[in-house]
């Protein structure tokens, strides 16, 4: 039997009846046509279908779509202003964070969500460890590591400039 | 994934009521749960979606000294609370060891103790498994058996539980909080979790509707706070389950132990509590000597299940260096890495 939920999917509010065992992952790519979050392993292993939740990066595989009426939801396609990339995405982009771009949506909202966290700070072996959660079959790890720190420091510059 | 009916109760009560009926099973987090209902392991006919439940992700002082977890707080943010790792840092380092970000940001509690065993028989439904299919018989036995049980298996299991989270807190006295259809009551966690005897598939001491509302640590446990560490050795450096973990706590007074913790993990089906071990620690000199008797009381019962006997060493040399690591100090900042014996630090010994 299908229920209702209300769920705000990039700034979106959208009214949907879903089946219980509608996953977020797959209520995003199939009914929404949010394809920018990938599905991977499907079973939480590999981080391709990151998204954040109420602000924080979570396996959106893992996740019941009705156990999150309500909530606000952050994909890749919301992430950009525009034309305008995140300083996030062009940092990846500048440090070749991602050869086949598989696992990149899901790499850069853990990014935003390792961010936001504030634990890992400029430390690459920090960094490293706080997105082990995010495989990537290319093995472009450095230059996701280095497309991290940059964006970090140039979003914060930024909010220097902003407080100033 | 089969079709189940979804139900959120509005209160804990209700929450008991719908769950105690064949068939359902609560949902929190849903990161172990889910993962199981896709595999078909696990076939719910009835979800009781407790997520939203009030009153349970809180993190509360208590008058006697004491703590109480909620059973929803999320692993991510207990570790993260900043007087909960300084009171506690052994367990915020078991935190922080495990899964992902991703998963740590969803997972709770309640549900890192109820999870289910990573053995990749019961996760196999083409073949029998005594927890999965009481009576079926256990596959691992004789099958890929290098990461399993080597205390307290059983010929009809053979299978680790995988928590980090529980080492510590096993180790520092913690108690689970129960609410059932009887009312509430307390279980120590040592208590919590069964050995597999003849009946693997009873993993606790939880009864139909029975429903995990906290854990308590008492007042003595953050007592360890300057001397508490959890190590942790995994086949890859991040993001993996323990093949055998190890936490310690120590009291240490003009070179001898006034008082001692320790526990293992992926030794057997439930975290485990090293008592015999602290018998020894208890009183004796702070040193490497001590800590290797220590370590050979621990694993005095311990017999390979298959092809894991280097486990058994294994777990003695991380049981001694977590007690040299806990008796060095706690570091003032969470490693960067945490838990792991590999050190970054040039010189820093590795071999122990």
């Amino acid at each position: 039997m299908n229920l209702p939920i209300t769920l705000t999917i990039n700034g979106h509010r959208h009214q949907l009846e879903v089946d219980p065992r509608l996953t977020l992952l797959d209520l995003l790519r199939e009914r929404l046509d949010l394809t920018g979050t990938k599905k991977g392993c499907d079973r939480g292993q590999c981080g391709a279908c990151t998204v954040l939740v109420d602000g924080r990066r979570v396996n959106s595989c893992l996740a019941l779509a009705l156990s999150h009426d309500g909530a606000d939801i952050l994909t890749i396609e919301g992430v950009a202003h525009g034309e305008e990339l995140h300083p996030v995405q062009a940092a990846f982009i500048a440090h070749d964070g991602f050869q086949c771009g598989f696992c990149t949506p899901g790499q850069i909202m853990s990014t935003l969500g390792l961010i936001a966290e504030g634990q890992a700070g400029d430390d690459p072996e920090r960094i490293r460890e706080a997105m082990s959660g995010n495989l990537c079959r290319c093995a472009a790890y450095g230059g996701i590591v280095e497309a991290i720190l940059e964006a970090q420091e140039n979003m914060a510059k930024t909010d220097r400039r902003t407080a100033a | 994934m089969r079709d189940f009916d979804y139900i959120r109760p509005a209160s804990i009560p209700d929450a008991i009521a719908a769950a105690a009926e064949p068939g359902a099973t609560y949902l929190a987090g849903g990161t172990n749960l889910l993962d199981l209902m896709k595999g078909g392991v696990t076939s719910p006919d009835r979800i009781v979606d407790i997520s939203r439940l009030p009153d349970l992700n809180r993190i509360e002082w208590l008058v006697d000294g004491g703590l109480r977890i909620g059973a929803l707080v999320r692993n991510a943010d207990l570790a993260h609370d900043t007087s909960f790792a300084k009171a506690y840092p052994a367990v915020a380092e078991a935190l922080l060891s495990g899964a992902s970000a991703q998963l740590r940001n969803a997972a709770t509690v309640g549900g890192n103790l109820l999870q289910r065993t990573r053995c990749s028989y019961f996760y196999d439904t083409a073949g029998p498994c005594n927890k999965r299919e009481p009576g079926s018989g256990c596959t691992a036995l004789g099958g890929e058996n290098r990461l399993h049980a080597v205390l307290g298996w059983s010929n009809a299991c053979i299978a680790t539980h995988p928590s980090d989270f529980c080492v510590p807190l096993v180790a520092l006295d913690a108690v689970v909080e129960i609410e059932g259809r009887n009312g509430r009551r307390h279980v120590t966690l040592e208590e919590f979790h069964r050995l597999p005897g003849e009946t693997p598939q009873r993993e606790n001491a939880l009864e139909p509707g029975d429903l995990v509302v906290a854990v308590r640590l008492p007042q003595e446990a953050a007592s360890f706070s300057a001397n508490a560490r959890y190590l942790k050795v995994r086949e890859r450096t991040s993001y993996a389950f323990a093949v055998v973990s190890a936490a310690a706590g120590l009291a240490v007074e003009g070179g001898k132990i006034r008082t001692a913790r320790l526990a293992l993990g992926g030794v057997a089906a439930k975290p485990w509590r090293a008592r015999s071990a602290e018998a020894v620690l208890l009183g004796a000199d702070a040193d490497e000597a001590t800590f290797a008797r220590a370590a050979d009381t621990a694993l005095a019962d311990a017999k390979p299940s298959g092809d894991n006997a280097f486990k058994i060493e294994l777990a003695r040399r991380i049981v001694v260096r977590t007690l040299m690591a806990a008796l060095a100090g706690t570091p003032e900042r969470l490693p960067a890495l945490p838990a792991s014996p590999f050190s970054s630090i040039p010189g820093a010994r590795h071999d122990a």
